[in-house]
């Protein structure tokens, strides 16, 4: 099926099998191989994406699905020698290891950022009150992106420190 | 021969004059991996489209394959291959070795009818696409006889003996010491399976050139990957070329190679086409080596000051009904505690279960789940601080060998801990102290593992940009290898880390054991340093043998490197100065290690202390950590931000093993009950409160010329049982079979009327 997806800023028109992940488009398709299959089931978070700026897990998301759709992986955010802050945080707070989980981490971080700063709410915090961002908040937002070395602490504090709190 | 005496000599590493030494400078393929760029072995792009294999595994533990029809699989669109053990090409026998000095020998997929374990791969899919692939692989159709398998483990204790080659090891009479004693502790924990699940499943991609197999695959160990697969398709070990350049998580579960590896080789051989092949997440629970169960019975007799009087740790394990792993869970406790009457063995029972394998402190941290809350259980018995408890009990020289220890800093590891901790706010009776609905408790325990060091090989080249390249078939599985080869480089050779390139993962680069055991640090840094001082040695002898430098006519040995400078007092040059005229093609150099001859004088290992406090909601049972400390003498450290990573993801692999992780076999089917990431349970972010590790300041000059030791492996050993005492600290409720899940502790909650 013939779909177009705008892929970290580029419309990319592929003809793809309607059984096609969103995930196996980006990495057998179009070759961006930053968001992982670490489980294909929605368990791992290690292929987290920002789909129209919202992160979901590109496993469980056929491709077709998201014709016309602004989709931003990892290589999106920022590369090499123009990192993002949150990749630049993830890398001074030594927040991985073997690396296979990260992608997915700063982009769930990043999009974890943006939803405390629109108040969506999670099962941290109260209801009721103001999201706020705070290592609680964080730790609860993180949890459905495993990472098996556990640089868990260090994740924290690279998120703390991208977003400009101290941790 | 070598000794150790030869390390007490100071070099580059050990005199660290630009400080790099220890530095907790940033990963080295750091960019590459937050930006999502570093390849792992299924992303390699291959020179041509690759085809996609899947796997199919037996339904049966046991049995054989009676029927095989692929026809409707075969007719499936875009199929390319459809292979079970009758059509698959010829591969020598399990276990020939061709060529007599291979590391590995042949591991032929698809072997025979037989099945040997639930989930064993039994066929093998090729198609254009992985969709095409996948939907192929389910027309497989295979018919089975399966006998009654035999897996339960806790019924079969009675049938379990001796591993290969060991016998129990007694020192004095432990009977007769234990009957002796005055105060007595005889329990039994049980621990369960575990699976590494590393983010990263198992993957390869394949693809010939000529008549060269070159393999890309997520292995920890490059030779025996290289040579098993050599032997496997019957070819010469040099024509293989195997590579494994970032590996997402390893924790000894890729130690060895698995039928990804050689079915990607064997198809794209077949097909004249690269083929690339993954386990499933699902695959992973039974295709790849897991943690065996133990059961272990600790006995401790001390007399009524808390001194040790007979000590024994027993382990009863289970292997797969080929195999003869064995998880040496009492191994450790040989070198922990005083005691003069002792007595430490396994039993093992082969199983139709899934091979058991190594993981992330192999023995160490099984073990440690008993003995260290065995050690807690007896401080309260003898009214003693745990920690008073085990200071109590330190022994002067190794325990059973009465060796030297090398260096030994676990007191120390305990005091610091204790005190930087708040230890002394623990209340020594249970369940006294609350926080709104929580119980709150504090525990610890002792850390101990091995250090090891083995042959390796290196090279270093300099070029006349004056860049340092290291090369080594070492690999790098998260653990920080390509950062502390860079800061060995760089030390060793007076450049800044930007004028070093490590290239690592390649079986065409100087031999290194690889990643395991903890020892890969020492390991490939000795030989690294070694690669390193030959380098300085050539680029001395080229400088004061070369008549346009300002050095010539001096004495090599005065040279000295700093700041990418070659100089001799205030003659100088620069290194890419020096090479661009006189080596203008550059210079590489070897060097090697290898253990000393001597080095089994001494007792060597890494230590640590644990402490912990959880809250325990007494209605529910559950559990939440919050806040632990682990305080480790590992040798002096390399890298304090790598080296502190490794401790810390150790210590939490700790609180998987106390609260968490566990898989249970299903009787019926003798497979694992969790197969995937939803129903086996690892630790997430949610499950970690504040959580540190502090290294001590220790070089231990009998553990290699660097004086280093690994900690890959030392914050995982003892970490669960902090957790494990001091939700017992909290609630009084011991659960000895692990993981201490809100069940089991309500059992024990409700029991005491909470």
């Amino acid at each position: 099926m013939r779909t177009t997806i705008t892929v970290n800023g580029e419309a990319r028109s592929l003809d793809l099998d309607p059984r096609t992940t969103l995930l196996d488009a980006l990495r057998e398709h179009l070759k961006l191989t930053g968001p992982k299959k670490g489980c294909d089931h929605g368990q791992c978070g290690a292929c987290t994406v920002l789909v129209n700026g919202v992160r979901i897990n590109a496993c469980l998301s056929l491709a077709v699905m998201h014709d016309g759709d602004e989709v931003t992986s990892i290589e999106g955010l920022g590369a090499a020698d123009r990192l993002h802050p949150m990749q630049q945080a993830f890398l001074k707070h030594d927040a991985f290891q073997c690396g296979y989980c990260t992608p997915g981490q700063i982009c769930s971080a990043v999009a974890v950022l943006s939803e405390i700063e629109a108040d969506v709410p999670s099962h941290a915090g109260d209801v009721a009150e103001r999201a706020r961002l705070t290592a609680e908040e964080l730790r609860e937002r993180m949890s459905g992106n495993i990472c098996r070395c556990s640089a868990y602490p260090q994740i924290i504090d690279a998120i703390l420190d991208a977003a400009g709190a101290t941790s | 021969m070598s000794s150790v005496h030869d390390w007490a000599a100071p070099n580059p590493v050990t005199t660290n004059r630009s400080g790099l030494i220890g530095k907790p400078v940033d990963r080295y393929e750091g960019p590459l991996k937050v930006t999502g760029t570093a390849p792992y072995a299924y992303e390699v792009q291959p020179p041509s489209p690759p085809a996609y294999g899947v796997m199919v595994g037996a339904t049966i533990a046991a049995g054989r394959i009676a029927d095989v029809d692929i026809a409707a699989a075969e007719a499936s669109p875009g199929v390319l291959a459809v292979w079970t053990h009758r059509n698959v090409p010829s591969q020598p026998p399990r276990g020939a070795k061709a060529h007599p000095r291979s590391t590995a020998g042949s591991s032929p997929a698809l072997e025979n009818d037989r099945v040997s374990y639930f989930g064993q791969p039994v066929a093998f899919v090729v198609a254009d696409t992985l969709e095409n692939a996948v939907a192929a692989s389910m027309l497989v159709n295979l018919t089975y006889e399966a006998d009654a398998p035999d897996v339960d483990f806790a019924a079969s204790l009675d049938a379990a003996g001796q591993p290969p080659g060991e016998q129990d090891v007694e020192i004095g009479n432990f009977e007769d010491g234990f009957a002796a004693s005055g105060v007595k502790l005889d329990e039994t924990w049980t621990t369960p399976i575990q699976n590494h699940c590393q983010m990263e499943p198992c993957a390869s991609i394949a693809w010939w050139e000529g008549d060269v197999c070159v393999a890309h695959t997520s292995i920890q160990m490059v030779k025996p990957a290289q040579h098993g697969l050599a032997e496997t398709l019957g070819i010469d070990r040099d024509a293989v070329h195997l590579m494994t350049r970032y590996i997402g998580g390893g924790f000894g579960g890729k130690g060895q190679t698995y039928d990804d590896l050689t079915l990607a080789a064997l198809a794209a051989r077949a097909l004249k086409q690269p083929v690339k092949v993954a386990f499933t997440r699902q695959q992973m629970m039974h295709g790849t080596i897991h943690r065996p169960a133990t059961v272990q019975r600790v006995r401790l007799g001390a007399d009524k000051d808390g001194r040790l009087n007979a000590f024994s740790l027993m382990t009863w394990t289970h292997c797969h009904r080929s195999g003869s792993f064995t998880e040496h869970a009492s191994n450790f406790a040989r070198a922990l505690y005083a005691a003069p009457n002792r007595l430490t063995g396994h039993r093992l029972v082969r199983l139709d279960l899934p091979h058991a394998g190594p993981m992330r402190a192999p023995g160490e941290a099984s073990g440690t789940l008993s003995l260290e809350c065995a050690m807690d259980e007896l401080a309260e018995q003898l009214g003693l601080d745990p920690v008073d408890l085990r200071i109590r009990n330190e022994p002067p020289v190794d325990p059973e060998n009465g060796r030297p220890f090398s260096q030994r800093q676990l007191v120390r590891c305990l005091r610091e801990g204790a005190q930087l901790f708040g230890w002394e706010r623990r209340t020594a009776k249970p369940g006294q102290v609350r926080d709104g609905r929580w119980l709150v408790g504090m525990g610890m325990a002792a850390a101990i593992r091995g250090n090891f060091l083995l042959p390796a090989k290196c090279s270093f080249s300099v070029d006349a940009e004056g860049v340092i390249t290291v090369r080594q078939g070492m690999t790098d599985i998260g653990t920080g290898t390509y950062t502390v080869l860079a800061q060995i480089a760089a030390e060793t050779l007076g450049v800044p880390l930007g004028k070093v390139v490590v290239e690592i993962g390649d079986s065409e680069l100087p031999p290194a054991p690889g990643s395991g055991g903890q020892f890969g640090a020492a390991t490939a840094g000795s030989a690294a340093l070694a690669a390193g001082m030959n380098l300085r040695k050539a680029l001395a002898e080229l400088a004061t043998g070369d008549p346009r430098s300002p050095l010539y006519g001096d004495d090599p040995e005065l040279v000295t490197f700093q700041d990418g400078v070659i100089a001799i007092e205030n003659k100088s040059e620069t290194l890419a100065a020096l090479v661009a005229r006189a080596a203008p093609e550059g210079l590489t150099v070897e060097g090697d290690s290898r253990p000393a001859a001597d080095m089994r004088e001494w007792s060597t290992q890494t230590y640590g202390g644990h402490f912990c406090e959880v809250g325990v909601d007494p209605v529910t049972g559950e559990v939440r950590v919050r806040r632990m400390l682990g305080v480790f003498a590992a040798g002096r450290i390399l890298n304090a931000k790598t080296a502190k990573s490794q401790l810390t993801g150790g210590m939490i692999w700790g609180i998987a093993s106390a609260l968490h992780e566990g898989n249970a076999v299903d009787p019926r089917h003798g497979s694992l009950l969790a197969q995937d990431l939803a129903q086996y349970l690892v630790t997430v972010q949610a499950d970690v409160g504040e959580l540190d590790a502090i290294m001590l300041d220790e070089v231990d000059d009998k553990a290699n010329p660097m004086g280093i030791k690994g900690v890959g492996e030392l914050g995982n050993s003892g970490a669960g049982a902090a957790v494990a005492n001091a939700i017992y600290n909290a609630c009084g409720v011991r659960v000895r079979d692990y993981p201490i899940t809100p069940d089991k502790l309500l059992a024990g909650l409700i029991a005491k009327g909470l």
